[in-house]
């Protein structure tokens, strides 16, 4: 009876299983890496706005304060989006005629809002609070990067469970003083683990709940 | 003992008070039936998949299995779309359908590897004719049963959650919940049984291959059956892989369905919270495989005339099986109900209470009582063991009371600790449907697997007629003597 398969058929096989093993193993590497690449994070990317807002300018360059803008941040969970009218009461004098404001002019007279794009956009299924975070200890900095020094603002962090995960298991990592919480340029002096362990002493923060489900998920 | 046919006592003590027959003058003892040869014998087996014309009976089982896989299809379908709220599921009964009907299929599947596994390393020779067909039946079974808490879960293709792996979330699954055991279980039990199968297969496949005529089909033969000659060194090779791979199934019979019964053992559920748990589930899991292997090889057996090689002793034997399952369940119910009472807890009585009679399911459990003990006792005489239409409605009936097992179980839910939480549960259209749909898959994929593939293996009766002819012993039910399988193979 003559062979069905030619003898090459024996080195394919054995080629193959090497192949699939291959095959598999860097099919699942490529797609935990995408998983983690800023292709699914949107990290470090900035979005078209209706107006080209940069905290650096009104941050660094005019001395602004988080809060001058965010204004619920410490009481709740929302740090809070400005009303044109907190733009106008600068631009009604400063920078008047700009082209570039011509958005929120006329969204000051004819009281329709500006639909500013979400940079930060969790999940639906988490709950986050604003105001527990900053009066605990946590600088805005911490999650959203050095914003006075985005002309353009962007996610600085992947906001993946694990991120959040890693400062709830351990906040001594990262929490600093309370009055350096709106500091974006604020360095630990010294130990920041020594110093951590104290505030988060001091703070009254229950490590051991942190990560309890129904924390984020309720 | 099962190197010795020749000589045993006589299945039917009634008839015959005991004394030692010589079985092959016991047409309800032999294997096999008379004047099979190694070629008559392969012919018989290999021409179903080869020459013989598809019979009208498959096509029209077929096309009903067909038919009924679109059911599933819809049913799924329209699951995604609206979610798990098309179920009756509700609060406090959260499981279901699906949870009664992956134990019940999951149990379906323990037929084959008690067969394969089990009566291998005892050497049951009886095995021989039906461990191929119960072992498919297996791999098909564990597909139905791993549909229903897949999309239990709500997001099917978010189910890669529940594996172990260095994820973007930062946790690990909860390695203290039976429900990731069952992961774990489950996906043993399905790839060690597709390995068995498939090792199996390997020498039919060649042999399949030897005899194809078609040119597409000796290369299908040929790729399947992975270069194997028939060598002595092949057969040694594949003697020490197969039993291995017996070896490592045993375990499994015993322990794929115990984690299935921690699902609900190790809850702090009245009527759930009990020891007896895993060993008789894993004995209704045995219970109710026999009874498919029984419901489904009954008719294939006759429509593919098998009765020489299907013979009355196989259907003996494996009724003996049930009926000693079968037994095994009864005491569970008895202990599940005696240790209600016996440990005094109120809330254990009540849930029993409510189970036998203060319920508004207790017409369920004595549904189940009927079919699962009183009826199956008609098994302890012969001629309910060896007449085909009544064994055959008796395995149904099992079928439905291991079903209403599961269900009876998990229907506890509807009344808990607080009265106010009470409520009922009945299944929608939709469970019903999903339910059948999976008869579909595991009928569609038995049909494909009669048509296709030597659905009685074909190396083993070669060696069992060799045995039964020569009158030998032979130590080792398995390839003791390559040399004779690798004459038999040519």
């Amino acid at each position: 009876m003559p062979q069905i398969f030619p003898r090459s058929a024996n080195a394919i096989a054995r080629a193959s299983i090497i192949g699939a093993l291959l095959l598999i193993g860097g099919g699942l590497l490529f797609l935990d890496s995408l998983n983690r690449s800023n292709y699914q994070t949107k990290q470090h990317l900035t979005i078209e706005q209706p107006v080209q807002f940069s905290h650096a300018r009104h941050l660094a360059g005019n001395g602004l304060d988080c809060r001058y803008c965010h204004t619920s941040v410490e009481e709740s969970h929302f740090a809070g989006i400005p009303p044109v009218e907190t733009c106008m009461t600068c631009h009604s004098q400063v920078l008047k005629e700009a082209p570039m404001l011509e958005p929120v002019r006329a969204s000051y007279e004819t009281g329709a809002p500006l639909e500013w794009v979400r940079v930060h956009d969790l999940g639906d299924f988490v709950y986050f609070n604003h105001s527990i975070h900053v009066n605990k200890g946590v600088g805005c900095a911490t999650c959203h990067g050095q914003v006075d020094k985005m002309p353009l603002t962007w996610q600085e962090n992947t906001l993946q469970m694990q991120w959040c995960l890693d400062c709830h298991r351990a906040p001594q990592k990262y929490v600093r003083p309370k009055e350096h919480v709106f500091d974006l340029n604020w360095e630990p002096e010294g130990d920041q683990l020594a110093m951590g362990d104290s505030l988060v002493k001091a703070y009254g923060i229950n490590v051991g709940q942190l990560t309890n489900c129904s924390i984020c998920h309720r | 003992m099962a190197d010795t046919p020749h000589i045993k006592r006589s299945p039917d003590a009634g008839s015959s008070s005991g004394k030692l027959t010589p079985s092959y003058l016991d047409p309800d003892y032999q294997v096999m039936g008379e004047g099979l040869t190694y070629k008559s014998v392969t012919d018989k087996i290999t021409d179903i998949v080869l020459k013989l014309k598809t019979s009208k009976g498959w096509w029209i089982g077929f096309g009903l299995s067909f038919t009924v896989l679109q059911v599933l299809v819809v049913s799924i379908v329209y699951l995604l779309i609206k979610g798990p709220g098309i179920w009756g599921v509700n609060n406090p009964v959260m499981w279901g359908f699906a949870i009664i009907n992956f134990v019940w299929w999951i149990g379906i599947g323990h037929a084959g590897t008690l067969i394969s596994a089990i009566l291998l390393l005892v050497q049951q020779d009886w095995r021989t004719s039906i461990n191929r067909f119960a072992e498919a039946m297996t791999v098909f079974a564990v597909m139905c049963a791993g549909l229903f808490p897949l999309l239990h879960v709500g997001r099917p293709w978010l189910a890669y959650w529940m594996l172990p792996y260095p994820s973007t979330m930062g946790v690990w699954p909860q390695f203290r919940s039976p429900l990731l055991w069952d992961v774990f279980a489950i996906s043993t039990y399905l790839t060690v049984s597709v390995l068995f199968w498939y090792l199996g297969l390997i020498p039919d496949m060649a042999t399949l291959r030897d005899r194809a005529t078609h040119k597409v089909k000796k290369a299908v033969y040929g790729f399947l059956s992975l270069g194997w000659r028939g060598a002595a060194k092949h057969w040694d090779r594949f003697t020490t892989a197969y039993l291995i791979l017996a070896g490592l199934s045993t375990p499994l019979v015993l322990s794929v369905h115990s984690i299935v019964s921690f699902d609900f053992a190790v809850s702090n559920l009245p009527g759930w919270h009990t020891t007896i748990f895993p060993p008789y589930f894993v004995a209704g899991a045995v219970y109710s495989g026999f009874a498919m292997v029984l419901t489904v090889l009954i008719p294939v057996r006759h429509i593919f005339g098998l009765h020489d090689v299907l013979t009355l002793r196989h259907l003996n034997s494996m009724s003996k099986v049930m009926l000693a399952m079968g037994l095994v369940v009864a005491y569970g119910y008895s202990m599940e109900a005696f240790y209600a009472f016996y440990s005094g807890a109120q809330y254990e009585i009540q849930a029993f209470q409510n189970r036998m009679y203060a319920g508004p399911y207790a017409w369920s459990y004595w549904a189940l009582i009927l079919c699962n003990v009183a009826i199956p006792q008609l098994l302890w005489f012969r001629r309910f063991r060896t007449t085909l239409v009544p064994l055959w409605m008796i395995s149904i009936v099992i079928n439905i009371g291991m079903w209403l097992e599961r269900y009876v179980i998990v229907i506890t839910l509807n009344r808990d600790f607080l009265t106010s939480s009470w409520d009922f549960y009945s299944p929608t259209i939709w469970d019903w449907s999903l339910y059948l749909g999976t008869f579909g898959l595991f009928f569609t994929c038995t049909f494909l697997f009669i048509r296709f593939l030597p659905m009685i293996n074909v190396f083993e009766m070669r060696e069992l007629i060799h045995h039964v002819s020569h009158h030998h012993h032979v130590e080792g039910g398995h390839g003791a003597d390559s040399h004779e399988k690798s004459v038999a193979q040519s």
